[in-house]
């Protein structure tokens, strides 16, 4: 059979990382092809060069659509081939009805004057497609995320759209609509639409896809049909790598409990959607916890919300050190003795026009003041502790934050909450997008932390990591505990196996 | 001043760096510091040679002083205001309102100063409460809620005029001499037979040991922690030029009519609000929140509080303002204040306060009040149209914030 699409070792670097080391991907014509691999194994990257985000020069490979070689510069370049591609965060404008969403930028136009009726017409035609029926003059906003993603779909479809995308389309979708969703794709399976379709998933996967595709560290491991796959096979090839020496492991003593979190749940804030669902766990002196799953699977969500920050908390208490206490505010929680470093640095954590001394003071200066006056000596003197205790790499206390290095950024980010004087220090990424030097000064940091009796809690979606760093690991899917591991029994097979939604049977070796 | 001082002294590892690397440091890190009061000069340099130095004058100079304190004073709190992201477009309407409800206090009332104060400054925090519970709490944006009350005042003002002109000469003459002198009058003279002000002289030399006292606090404090400090000969050096300069700024007032109680407030105001913006808890949380304001959330910072302590500040400034301007102009007129709010936030954004928040320094927003009182005093003095006053007005603002998007963008 003919491949319909082509892309023959791609390689694609950014600043200290290769995202991909040299891929090649076919799908043939008219076929589910599913991409699968972990968080960071390549697959948006691989994606962003097929529809031209990385346009054509930036990345190494030839792109081949129906037997001809592509330079695409721009996303309209792709679009003109018949690529169209359906990101996880929707692009609908949420004020606008389905029909002007359908058409925006595309419009059907005479005289540069909007043709209604047609719109219309050629919008009911395009959902009865997607087996939707909503009025093509309804509001986006009003509708569900479901029906939302197949008006995305109906999109790419009104640009004649003949290999489509779909990136972790069901993350935020309920199992009917993910059903609705699949059936959908089949359908279109039939009309001769190509589809790509990229999940975290593993058992949808295996019910929609003809062909797999695995992707790790940037490279294809393994291009097959369906048949030949199980769950294990999949997870096997996905997590397969050796896990290397890089993580300065030392033997920690866990103690006794410091905190510890019963039947925690949370919903988004708009109170829909249940995040995080009767989650209970403990926090010992002297260890690392892990915090592992997927992304989309609750993690960030439960730290934030322990910290206040986030969402609303329906049910749930904490217990810190043997007392029940309720947290408020951010600023509850840090009195504490609970700090939250976020894996968003840039968003959540920096000021970035406030320099280094700033930045690090941000969450102290009740500490570092009388009466409501700053002691600037005082506080130079404190941040300067850190920055030299954390290395950080910076030419003065003055340098304004967005100057340093990623790595830089976030051990400053770490300082500011150590000079809280945190019990419990709750690390969500902290090791996303910085250099492996500066991984390894966190991780010793880490260590040294615990020896100091300050308890870590470390959500990580980078399995060797978390693997590496934990003393104990609890998985998460979509909100709820899957799975507890023991440092000693833990495999990347079996987190895996927990985060992709198995439960209570553990998985066969590979 | 207080912060900027303590920046470019960090930064330079001294002991061997010569006076012109310390110079150039300096200037390099408050270069938009440097670009105004440059331009400033600039201004005053093209009025002087277009009003054959008539602008130049000692009286030209102190009444421009005069001229500039309403302005000053607001954009001192719009400075924080546009710090943390927010705006006031009601301080105009406010001001207008404060000075009315001054005048009327001692007119219809026939209250003293003193109460008549402080019941306007009771006043202007109120108002400025009702913003923050309805910017803070209730999540209005600020432009909405001060847009409302910049309609609302200017029709309680002339509501409480009756839309008359309250003129202050229908008061106790007592009290309203003392009022007035708020906005008019000078520090009073020892020695009347001194061809110069003799209480403004001592006044400077009272402020440049201030000075003195106060930056070798700050050099001892630092020796203390160990830190860096200039050498002494620099620091001497620079303790001179700063010396000069506030001599030559009194200089003017003292061979004129001395100092304006006015001017008296307004530098208050300025060192006050320059401490708190870079000294104090609440003036860094400011800051934060204009940065970044879910970061700074996350760092436990109250958001919704400091933004309603800073509308508060900002009312009692308004108020303040209101007072100078009834006492400056001897009334309360039903169109008080009027397009003030725009000079405010022109005078901040000139003085290189960033509209995207975090940014802004308390002595820019004065010297921007300057700049624009400047223009104004300037094309009065060169009988220009008030067509072209506008205009004028309008390109030079458009100018200032164009050349620190330029500057901004490089850095």
């Amino acid at each position: 059979m003919e491949y319909v699409l082509e892309m023959q070792n791609i390689v694609k670097e950014f600043p200290g990382v290769r995202a991909l080391d040299g891929v090649t991907f076919k799908v043939r014509k008219g076929e589910i092809h599913a991409l699968v691999g972990e968080n960071g194994a390549g697959k948006s990257t691989l994606m962003k060069v097929l529809s031209g985000v990385y346009p054509y020069g930036s990345y190494a490979g030839k792109i081949i659509v129906h037997g001809e070689e592509k330079k695409f510069h721009h996303i309209s370049d792709s679009e003109k081939s018949g690529i169209a591609i359906i990101y996880q965060e929707l692009t609908l404008i949420k004020q606008m009805t389905i029909a002007e969403n359908i058409y925006l930028g595309n419009e059907n136009v005479s005289q540069g004057i909007i043709n209604w009726n047609e719109t219309y017409r050629k919008t009911e035609k395009l959902l009865k497609q997607v087996g939707l029926c909503l009025s093509p003059a309804t509001i986006v906003g009003e509708i569900g995320v479901g029906a939302q993603q197949l008006v995305e779909i109906a999109k790419a479809l009104s640009k004649n759209a003949s290999i489509l995308i779909l990136d972790e389309p069901t993350a935020a979708l309920t199992e009917s609509e993910s059903e609705t969703l699949l059936n959908i794709l089949r359908q279109l399976k039939q009309q001769g639409v190509t589809c790509i379709f990229i999940s975290h998933r593993l058992p949808e996967v295996l019910e929609i896809a003809d062909t797999i595709t695995v992707l790790r560290d940037g490279k294809t491991v393994v291009t097959d049909i369906r048949q030949n796959f199980d769950e294990n096979r999949l997870i096997c090839n996905m997590v397969g790598r050796e896990i290397t020496n890089v993580y300065p492991r030392v033997p920690h003593h866990s103690g006794e409990v410091i905190m510890e979190i019963r039947n925690w749940t949370v919903y988004d804030p708009a109170g829909e959607k249940k995040v995080v669902d009767n989650v209970s766990f403990t926090v010992r002196r002297g260890e690392i916890l892990g915090l592992g799953g997927l992304m989309g699977a609750g993690r960030t969500e439960l730290a934030m919300s322990i910290f206040a920050a986030w969402g609303k908390v329906v049910s749930g208490e904490i217990i810190l050190e043997g007392k029940k206490i309720t947290i408020r505010s951010e600023q509850d929680a840090i009195n504490y003795g609970i700090s939250y470093l976020s894996e968003d640095r840039k968003r959540y954590g920096l000021v970035l026009g406030m320099d280094v001394r700033e930045n690090t003071s941000l969450a102290s200066l009740r500490s570092l003041s009388r009466l409501g006056v700053i002691n600037k000596n005082e506080e130079i003197k404190q941040t300067q502790y850190y920055v030299n205790k954390l290395k950080v790499k910076t030419p003065s206390l003055e340098q304004e934050v967005r100057n340093l290095s990623g790595g830089n950024q976030q051990k400053v980010i770490i300082g500011k909450w150590l000079l809280t004087k945190p019990r419990v220090l709750i690390l969500d990424e902290p090791t996303r997008g910085i250099d492996v030097g500066a991984k390894y000064e966190i991780y010793t940091l880490m260590n040294a932390l615990i020896e100091e009796g300050v308890c870590v809690v470390m959500i990580s979606s980078d399995l060797p990591e978390l693997l590496g760093m934990s003393d104990r690991i609890l998985v998460l899917h979509k909100g709820r505990i899957t799975g507890e591991l023991n440092a000693h029994e833990a495999t990347q097979e079996k987190v895996m196996y927990y985060a992709t939604g198995g439960e209570d049977i553990a998985p066969k070796v590979c | 001043m207080l912060k900027d001082d303590m920046k470019e002294k960090e930064d330079i590892h001294m002991e061997n760096t010569s006076l012109w690397e310390i110079i150039a440091h300096s200037i390099r890190k408050n270069i938009r510091q440097y670009t105004m009061i440059f331009a400033l000069l600039e201004i005053w340099l093209v009025f002087s040679i277009l009003t054959g130095f008539i602008f130049l004058t000692p009286r030209n100079l102190s009444n421009l002083f005069v001229q500039t304190a309403t302005t000053a004073i607001l954009a001192i709190g719009m400075v924080l205001i546009i710090v943390t992201g927010n705006i006031d477009l009601s301080v105009g309407s406010v001001m207008g309102f404060c000075g009315a409800v001054a005048a009327i206090l001692m007119i219809r009332a026939g209250w003293s100063p003193l109460p008549t104060v402080l019941v306007t400054l009771l006043v202007g925090l109120l108002i400025g409460a009702w913003h923050g519970f309805w910017i803070a709490y209730q999540k209005v944006p600020a432009f909405i809620v001060t847009l409302a009350s910049y309609l609302a005042f200017r029709g309680a003002i002339i509501g409480i005029t009756g839309g008359q002109t309250q003129g202050l000469e229908m008061a106790p003459e007592a009290a309203a001499n003392s009022f007035k002198a708020i906005g008019q009058a000078y520090l009073p003279k020892i020695n009347e037979s001194l061809p110069f002000h003799d209480t403004s002289l001592y006044l400077m030399i009272a402020s440049v040991v201030a000075y003195w006292l106060f930056e070798m606090k700050v050099r001892r404090d630092r020796q203390k922690y160990g830190f860096h400090v200039l050498p002494m000969k620099y620091q001497l050096l620079k303790m001179f030029v700063i010396s000069l300069v506030i001599a030559a700024f009194y200089g003017i007032m003292i061979i004129y009519l001395g100092v304006p109680y006015s001017v008296i407030l307004v530098m208050t105001l300025a060192l006050l609000f320059t401490f708190i913006s870079g000294n104090t808890v609440f003036g860094r949380h400011l800051y934060a929140i204009g940065g970044n304001a879910e970061a700074s959330r996350l760092s436990g910072i109250n958001i919704a509080r400091n933004v309603r302590i800073l509308y508060m500040l900002m009312g009692l400034l308004t108020a303040i303002a209101g007072i100078v301007y009834t006492a400056r102009l001897n009334a309360a007129t039903t169109s008080a204040g009027q397009n003030a709010e725009l000079d405010a936030i022109a005078s901040a954004v000139i003085g290189g306060t960033s509209l995207m928040g975090g940014e802004g320094t308390i002595v820019g927003g004065v010297i921007g009040a300057l700049v624009m009182s400047s223009l104004d005093n300037g094309m009065s003095l060169m009988n220009l149209d008030i067509t072209f006053q506008y205009i004028v007005k309008g390109l030079i603002l458009l100018l200032a914030v164009w050349v620190d998007v330029k500057t901004r963008r490089k850095s």
